[in-house]
């Protein structure tokens, strides 16, 4: 059998290069990292989360049936469930199948 | 002492399973996606373990099955991998003392791994590293799992599983929420969270995310005084 060297060189390449963008900015502010660093990682996790949360989203059709509905529902209900009970796991939970259920059933 | 361990492990246990059916779901996905391409469970296993980067693998394959060259595969990693930059200089400070667990907690910053750990709160101060690695240990295995679960199965699967992917999105919604609630100051997810939508709708889904990282930046960098004031206002 033959071993796909290119595939492996591909792998490789994918591999280092996501290393590298993680570890890059610990390389760089190894010592001291300037204030304006200290500033955008205080400020960046939850305007990455709010990103990610568009991310995610990103691929919902709000012009046509079902107009996002069963993703506004089941997101909707996950930030109150958040609100009541402030426990992710059951947020999460309850938001997924609520989903899984509306995609089956309503929509 | 042992004890103690035992529960720095049961705690992150308890703080990965959020990610668990997810990871598994989507890891899954790939491995039946990577079957089907021709590469089995060999690449399987070795993408998940050493690139362990979930959209960057969805994209790997077709880059492995197209034949891409090298020069493609080093640019689309970066153009896709460009927001764990990001991921990693909001750790910086966070990671400092994590001793021997440093590499690992870096290299495994997924978009999950992260959404899990930058509130930065963990069950106890002193085993905070040890917590940290093994909250991204498991989430690195339950990626693995659902590869090699995907790479065996192929496409047969006994179940309807449609839908499930919407526990990634509800996990981050759910830490966009904890984070609105405990956090004072909300221009930082509000920026996040604007901007995104500004470039999703000027961009399209598939190239957003590049121009929302830079707009981000630049509000943040803006608003940076009156931020700064606030903080200093109610400490």
């Amino acid at each position: 059998m033959n071993f796909d060297v290119h595939a492996a060189a591909l792998v490789l390449a994918m591999a280092f290069f996501t290393w590298l963008l993680r570890f890059l900015p610990f390389l760089v502010f190894r010592k001291n990292t300037p204030g304006y660093i200290v500033y955008l990682g205080k400020v960046l996790p939850s305007a990455i989360i709010g990103m990610l949360v568009v991310y995610c989203l990103k691929d919902v059709e709000f012009s046509v049936a079902p107009f996002g509905l069963p993703e506004l529902i089941a997101a909707v209900s996950v930030v109150v469930l958040q609100r009541w009970k402030r426990n992710s796991l059951i947020s999460i939970l309850v938001g997924t199948i609520l989903y899984m259920v509306l995609i089956r059933t309503v929509f | 002492m042992k004890n103690q361990s035992a529960f720095v492990i049961k705690q992150a246990f308890y703080k990965s399973l959020p990610v668990l059916a997810g990871y598994i779901i989507l890891g899954i996905g790939f491995g039946i996606l990577l079957r089907n391409a021709g590469y089995g469970l060999f690449w399987a296993f070795a993408m998940s373990s050493f690139i362990y980067a979930g959209s960057m693998q969805y994209v790997g394959v077709g880059l492995i099955a197209g034949g891409a060259s090298v020069v493609t595969a080093i640019l689309t990693t970066i153009m896709v991998n460009a927001r764990h930059l990001f991921y990693s200089i909001s750790m910086i400070e966070r990671y400092k003392d994590t001793g021997k667990y440093k590499p690992y907690l870096i290299f495994s910053l997924t978009d999950e791994t992260y959404s899990l750990l930058c509130d930065g709160q963990v069950p106890e101060e002193a085993s905070g590293s040890r917590y940290r690695f093994f909250v991204s240990f498991f989430n690195q295995c339950y990626w693995v799992t659902g590869s090699v679960i995907g790479s065996l199965l192929g496409s047969v699967l006994p179940f309807s599983t449609e839908g499930i992917e919407f526990s990634m999105t509800a996990l981050f919604i759910a830490s966009f929420t904890e984070q609105w609630l405990t956090g004072g100051n909300h221009i930082p997810a509000l920026t996040g969270f604007l901007c995104s939508l500004l470039c999703l709708v000027l961009f399209g889904p598939e190239h957003f995310l590049i121009p929302a990282m830079l707009l981000i930046t630049l509000v943040l960098t803006a608003v940076q005084s009156r931020i700064r004031m606030d903080r200093e206002g109610t400490e």
